[in-house]
C-alpha cells in the first residue's frame, strides 16, 4: 500500500511538472509534426501516389509509436537531471523500494507522453488520415504498452550514464540510428543481413511495429512485420530484462560512487 | 544511537580515501557536530550514514540497524537536510510536503490537497502556521526565500518522527540574520522533539552549542569530545619571551624549571601558572613579552593547519 501510494506520488509529480512547463508541451509536438507534416506529406506526394501506397499513414503510425517510446525513455533519463538538481536525494533516502521509484517514474513519464499522443492523433485527423474507432481503440492500447516499454529502455540507458552531459551527447547515437533501423520512414522488410541484425535488436522497432499493427491489422494493407502477439512477447521479454538489470545497475551505480 | 566503526570510503578513480578509518559514537538525544574544513569528508560520512553511498570498508549502525544490510530500516529512522536544497522547484510548498509524507508512508496518496486525509491537512496547516506561511503554502517553492525553504525542509524532514536528524551544512549560503533565525528554529525543534541531531559544519560558532564535537580533516578524526574537552586538550596557553641576553634567559628559564619550545622568541608554556607569576620570577631583562590565550576557533585552525603540514 505504501509502495503503491509512493509510485502514484512519483508519477503525479512528473505529470504536474509537464503541466507547469508550457514550453516543454509546445516543443514536444514540434518534431513529430515536422516529421509527419513535412516528411510524411512530401514522401506521399513524391513516391506514395506512384507506388500505390499511403506513405503519409506509414510515417504517421511510425512517428506516433516512436514519439511515445522516445518521450518516456528520455523522461526516465531525466532522473539524472533530478540527481544534478539534488531532488533525487529526497527520493533516494526515503524508505521505499528502488523498483517502486523506477516504476513510479515510468508511470509518470507514460502519463506525460499520452497528451503528446493525443496531439499527434489530432494532427492525423487534420491531415485526413482515416482512423476508425476500432483502430483508435487498438492504437490507444498499443500506446500504453509502448510508453511502458520506452520507460524500461530509459532505465537501461540511465543505468549506464554518469551525467546529464553524457546523456545529451549519447542521445543522437541511441535514438537516431533506430529511426532508420525501426523503419520510421523507410521500409525494413528486405534489409541486408548486417542491417537486418541491427534492426532486429533495435527496441524501437518493436514499438513502431506494434503501433503499425494496431493501425493496419484491420486494413487490406500489410506493412507491419510481426503480428501483435509476437511484438508483445518480444516487448514483454525486453521490458523485464531492461527493468531488472537497469534498476539493479542504476541503484548500484548511485551508491558505489 | 549512532555507532561508526573504522569507516573508509575511497571514491572510484580517487588516489586517496575521502573518509579514512573514522570511528565515533553518538548518544540518543545528543546534539552532535561533525566539524571540519571543506573537503574533510563530512558530506561523504553523512551520505554513507544515510545509505545513499556505500562504504569501501568498515561500517555503522543507526539505532541498531546496519547501514548496509538494513538500509531500508535506517532510512525510516533518519531525516536529512542536504547541503543543497532538495525541494522540487516545480511544486508548491504543500506539494513538496505531501510528496515527502507519501514517500514515508505517513499518509496515503491523493492527487489534490483537498482529497488528502483530514489528518494530513491538519498537519500541513499546523506546520504552515508554525512557519508563518499559511497564506503561501500553496505557492510555488520558487517564490520562497532561501531561509524559508530551509525551515520548510526541516519541518518536512521531521514529519516522519526520525530518531536522528542529519543536517549537512544547512546554513551554507545563507546570510547572517537568516542563519540566526534558522538556528533558533533548530534549537526549538530540539527542545520539543528530543531528536538526536547530527550536524556537519565548517562554522565553528555553530559547534559551540554542541554536546559533543568530532573534528575531522582529510578523512581522519583529529579531535573528539565536548567543546570544553576540545578547548582543554588543544588550546595551549603560553607566553612568548625574548631578551637581549638570550643565553642568560635560556639558562634562567632552565634553572626555574620552565618548559620552552622553539627558537627566539621562546615559547614559554604556562602549565597552570599565571602569566603574572611567571614574569615576576624572571630576572633577566625581557625585551619581548607576548601572551597567547587562544579561543576555540584558534584551536580549531591550529588543528586543521597541523594536519595539513
Amino acid at each position: 500500500m505504501i509502495e503503491a501510494s509512493a509510485i502514484l506520488a512519483i508519477a503525479h509529480r512528473d505529470f504536474i511538472k509537464l503541466l507547469r512547463d508550457r514550453a516543454r508541451i509546445v516543443t514536444s509536438f514540434a518534431f513529430p509534426l515536422i516529421f509527419i507534416g513535412i516528411l510524411g506529406s512530401s514522401l506521399q506526394s513524391g513516391f506514395g501516389e506512384r507506388a500505390g501506397t499511403n506513405l503519409l499513414v506509414f510515417v504517421f503510425t511510425g512517428v506516433l509509436g516512436m514519439t511515445i517510446w522516445q518521450s518516456t525513455a528520455q523522461g526516465i533519463i531525466s532522473l539524472i537531471a533530478d540527481r544534478e538538481e539534488d531532488f533525487s536525494q529526497e527520493i533516494f533516502v526515503s524508505p521505499i523500494n528502488r523498483y517502486s521509484i523506477i516504476l513510479g517514474k515510468i508511470l509518470g513519464e507514460s502519463l506525460v507522453a499520452l497528451p503528446q499522443a493525443l496531439g499527434i492523433i489530432a494532427f492525423g485527423f487534420i491531415l485526413q488520415i482515416p482512423i476508425g474507432p476500432d483502430q483508435l481503440a487498438r492504437m490507444a492500447l498499443a500506446l500504453v504498452v509502448i510508453a511502458l516499454f520506452g520507460g524500461a529502455f530509459g532505465v537501461i540507458v540511465l543505468a549506464n550514464l554518469g551525467s546529464q552531459r553524457a546523456a545529451q551527447q549519447i542521445f543522437p547515437f541511441i535514438f537516431l540510428p533506430q529511426y532508420f533501423l525501426a523503419g520510421l520512414f523507410n521500409p525494413i522488410a528486405n534489409l541486408p543481413l548486417p542491417l537486418d541484425i541491427l534492426s532486429k535488436i533495435s527496441p524501437m522497432r518493436y514499438a513502431v511495429d506494434l503501433m503499425r499493427d494496431a493501425y493496419y491489422s484491420t486494413t487490406a494493407e500489410r506493412v507491419q512485420l510481426f503480428d501483435a502477439g509476437t511484438n508483445l512477447a518480444i516487448i514483454g521479454a525486453m521490458f523485464v530484462v531492461f527493468m531488472v538489470v537497469g534498476t539493479f545497475l542504476f541503484v548500484r551505480a548511485e551508491r558505489n560512487r | 544511537m549512532i555507532r561508526v566503526e573504522d569507516l573508509v570510503k575511497r571514491y572510484k578513480k580517487a588516489e586517496s580515501n575521502a573518509v579514512d578509518g573514522i570511528s565515533f559514537q553518538v548518544k540518543a538525544g545528543e546534539f552532535f557536530v561533525l566539524l571540519g574544513p571543506n573537503g574533510a569528508g563530512k558530506t561523504t560520512t553523512i551520505s554513507i550514514l544515510t545509505t545513499t553511498l556505500s562504504p569501501t570498508s568498515g561500517g555503522a549502525t543507526i539505532d541498531g540497524s546496519d547501514i548496509v544490510r538494513e538500509a531500508s530500516a535506517v532510512r525510516r529512522k533518519v531525516g536529512i537536510i542536504f547541503q543543497r536544497p532538495s525541494l522540487d522547484q516545480n511544486l508548491t510548498a504543500e506539494e513538496n510536503v505531501r510528496f515527502h509524507a507519501v514517500l514515508y508512508g505517513i499518509y496515503p496518496y491523493a492527487p489534490t490537497y483537498g482529497l488528502m486525509s483530514r489528518g494530513y491537512r491538519a498537519k500541513v496547516e499546523e506546520l504552515a502556521k508554525l512557519l508563518g506561511i499559511l497564506r503561501d503554502i500553496h505557492k510555488p517553492i520558487k517564490t520562497f526565500s532561501g531561509g524559508m525553504r530551509r525551515k520548510l525542509e526541516i519541518m518536512r524532514s521531521l514529519l516522519h518522527d526520525p530518531k536522528v536528524l542529519f543536517l549537512d551544512e544547512p546554513t551554507a549560503g545563507l546570510d547572517v540574520p537568516t542563519r540566526r533565525t534558522l538556528w533558533e528554529h533548530l534549537s526549538e525543534v530540539r527542545r520539543t522533539s528530543g531528536t538526536t541531531i547530527f550536524l556537519t559544519t565548517h562554522y565553528l560558532e555553530e559547534a559551540e552549542e554542541a554536546d559533543r564535537i568530532c573534528i575531522i580533516d582529510k578523512g581522519r578524526v583529529v579531535s573528539f569530545g565536548t567543546p570544553d574537552d576540545i578547548k582543554r586538550d588543544l588550546v595551549e596557553d603560553y607566553v612568548l619571551v625574548d631578551a637581549a641576553d638570550r643565553s642568560a634567559l635560556v639558562g634562567e628559564l632552565a634553572r626555574l624549571g620552565y618548559t620552552t619550545s622553539g627558537g627566539a622568541p621562546f615559547k614559554l608554556h604556562l602549565d597552570g601558572h599565571t602569566v603574572h607569576a611567571v614574569l615576576r620570577s624572571i630576572d633577566t631583562p625581557l625585551n619581548v613579552v607576548k601572551t597567547h590565550t587562544p579561543t576555540l576557533e584558534d584551536a580549531y585552525l591550529e588543528i586543521v593547519s597541523r594536519s595539513h603540514d
